[in-house]
């Protein structure tokens, strides 16, 4: 269709509207919703470092510890956030680490596989729940709230029920001896960077043991893969047509599907991304460990969420980020590490988790309010 | 006929034991605009959700261009060049202006497995199309809830003239619409026909459709009341077989009886 233009009061150029100029960069950031959580992770590592700097805390261990606990949070906490914005939750994350762990572990001891096809199953298992999960709440159209509720019993209880029945036991050890020379394990149980640790320990920079070798011998693979995945995911929300779909399904589902957007095939897959988000974190705690355990994970759904919401994930969808919920995971993990520090005792912690969601979610509130609100 | 863009041909619709529309005809040229009309209950809902491939008709023929065709989707009906904007605009408000206008049909860059939604390209083209039909968009990144009513209506239309709209059907585009937002849809909507498009207007409003329309049909009850030239029918005419004539004269009638006995 040739249209002429005519009346043109805007600029078609974007890039040089005149009318622009007032709104200040401070301005476009206060919109973006993962500001709130940059501030709350400045704030804490401010706070943390006036009480406890000269604990340790922020030394080389110390550091990786606190950033290998919001690593492993962060990683569901994405996969949580990126579901939120496509308007669904998924309570029975928690509930797959656990399955997750025990997929791996029975195969490899009891039933002899190598520790690489214990993986590959784990993650087949991780897509067939997701799939299960979110082909019920599209074809049902139930609240994704009950129906995952609903798999967070199924799962847990399987779990157990499996794990008693194959093994007699409720926990699995024995992982470790086969992580060696596996050709898959590498990937969730090596440390990076060991040589620039190496290089700091003769150096003296960092801490060393009593035999030489520093304390801190690499960067977990948590972290890593929490970097990789929040990338990966930013990118996806920002430049990606998917990711114009994940809002749109999460902001409105009916509108959405209206004009071409595979809503359920989107929804689906973002349930299948929460349950191998919560393999991957199960993949790198029982390699870790070196076993596992039927009750790993528990409550670790309603902390990912959280995170999510401290992030700026709306609980209506829609709206929110992937780096929001690396940030919140972060908030989270350097608190419950970094308290050990203080004089605070550690039962604070939950208290601090809830007044932390609250907060984000007034601040979030007002945020939507002002995004939306007319003119 | 081919001077006729669009033919829908004794249209009819059951659902089980109801009858949600019977024998409903309509013909549109290129470039008018078919006011459809009808009270709340009349089955409007029905004939655009069947216009649009949503339901599949009953009885009755759809033939465009001189052939005749059948939906299996809304999709199909889209890829036709029958595009229906419904009440609730299909925009997302905690989106942008840019992602809203695109959304479902991104345009895209770079090479293959890594292909980007090109949003420069986008902002570019979602701010001159809004500029086109006069409206202001300061910033194509600003959330559409920012926007007025009237220029939410105004960008779900623009959106479906893009993606290459020959029938345009409009879901009461002016119900919740204050008075100079209202004209300013209208204004707009008159443009689109002027361009060559055929719109079928559905609206209880005949104040605004009795301006734009080249034509009218009237539904009631699931049935067509006749179509009538602008030049054949009154306001006032429309207005009466719209709700009813016969039942309002009748209340007339009452109120004068109470009238008359509360005065004695």
């Amino acid at each position: 269709m040739s249209t002429k233009s005519k009346s043109i009061n805007t600029k078609t150029d974007s890039n040089h509207d005149e009318r622009l100029k007032k709104v200040s960069k401070l301005k476009l950031l206060l919109n973006r919703p993962e500001l709130g959580a940059l501030g709350g992770a400045i704030l804490v590592f401010i706070f943390f470092g006036i009480v406890a700097g000269d604990t340790g805390m922020f030394s080389a261990y110390g550091m990786l510890n606190f950033l290998d606990v919001s690593a492993n949070l962060g990683i569901i906490a994405i996969a949580a956030a990126m579901l939120m914005i496509g308007g669904e939750f998924d309570l029975s994350i928690g509930s797959m680490i656990g399955f997750a762990g025990i997929c791996i572990a029975i195969p490899a001891i009891y039933w002899g596989w190598p520790l690489w096809m214990s993986i590959v199953f784990a993650f087949s298992m991780a897509v067939l729940v997701g799939y299960f999960n979110g082909i019920l709440v599209v074809k049902t159209g139930l609240p994704s709230f009950i129906v995952t509720l609903a798999m967070l019993f199924i799962l847990r209880g399987a779990t157990l029920a499996l794990t008693r029945l194959i093994t007699g036991r409720t926990q699995v050890p024995g992982l470790r001896v086969l992580i060696e020379n596996d050709p898959v394990a590498w990937i969730f149980a090596t440390d990076t960077f060991k040589w620039l640790f190496t290089w700091l320990g003769s150096m003296k920079l960092i801490a060393l043991r009593t035999d030489g070798t520093p304390l801190a011998t690499g960067i977990p693979p948590s972290v890593i893969w929490f970097i990789f995945l929040a990338i990966v995911t930013t990118w996806i929300l920002m430049k990606t047509r998917y990711g114009n779909w994940i809002f749109a399904s999460g902001g409105d589902k009916i509108g959405a599907n209206n004009v071409g957007v595979p809503v359920g095939r989107v929804k689906i897959s973002l349930f299948i991304g929460t349950a191998v988000a919560a393999t991957i974190f199960a993949t790198i705690q029982v390699l870790d460990a070196g076993s596992a355990d039927t009750m790993r994970g528990t409550l670790k759904e309603l902390e990912a969420i959280a995170a999510a919401v401290v992030g700026g994930c709306l609980l209506t969808g829609g709206y929110g980020s992937a780096i929001g919920a690396a940030f919140g995971a972060i908030i989270f993990g350097t608190v419950s590490m970094g308290i050990f520090y203080t004089d605070v005792d550690t039962d604070w912690f939950k208290v601090f988790l809830g007044a932390m969601m609250l907060i984000a979610v007034i601040f979030n509130n007002y945020i939507r309010r002002k995004v939306t609100e007319s003119k | 006929m081919p001077d006729y863009l669009v033919q829908f041909n004794n249209i009819s619709k059951f659902f089980g034991k109801v009858i949600a529309l019977k024998d409903v005809t309509m013909k549109l040229r290129k470039g008018e605009i078919m006011c459809l009309l009808g009270d709340n209950g009349a089955g409007k809902s029905t004939l655009i959700k069947t216009l649009a491939g949503v339901h599949k008709p009953d009885e009755g023929e759809i033939i465009v261009d001189g052939q005749k065709i059948t939906f299996d989707s809304p999709k199909d009906a889209l890829d036709i060049g029958i595009a229906t904007v419904y009440q609730d605009l299909a925009l997302v408000s905690l989106m942008s202006v840019t992602r809203n206008f695109f959304m479902g049909r991104e345009p895209m860059k770079g090479p293959p497995f890594f292909k980007t939604f090109d949003i420069e390209k986008a902002n570019k083209i979602a701010a001159e199309r809004m500029g086109q039909i006069g409206i202001d968009v300061r910033d194509p990144s600003q959330a559409v809830g920012t926007m007025s009513g009237g220029e939410r209506q105004c960008l779900a239309i623009s959106r479906a003239i893009y993606f290459g709209a020959k029938v345009l059907i409009l879901d009461e585009p002016t119900s919740a619409l204050g008075v100079h937002q209202a004209s300013v849809v209208l204004k707009y909507i008159v443009k689109a026909a002027s361009q060559g498009l055929a719109v079928i207007l559905i609206t209880h409003n005949v104040h605004h459709a009795y301006p734009v329309g080249n034509s009218f049909t009237v539904l009631n009850r699931g049935k067509s009341l006749g179509t009538y030239e602008k030049k054949d029918i009154t306001r006032e005419k429309l207005l009466s077989m719209m709700a009813g004539g016969e039942e309002l004269d009748k209340l007339e009638v009452e109120l004068k009886e109470m009238n008359r006995l509360s005065a004695q």
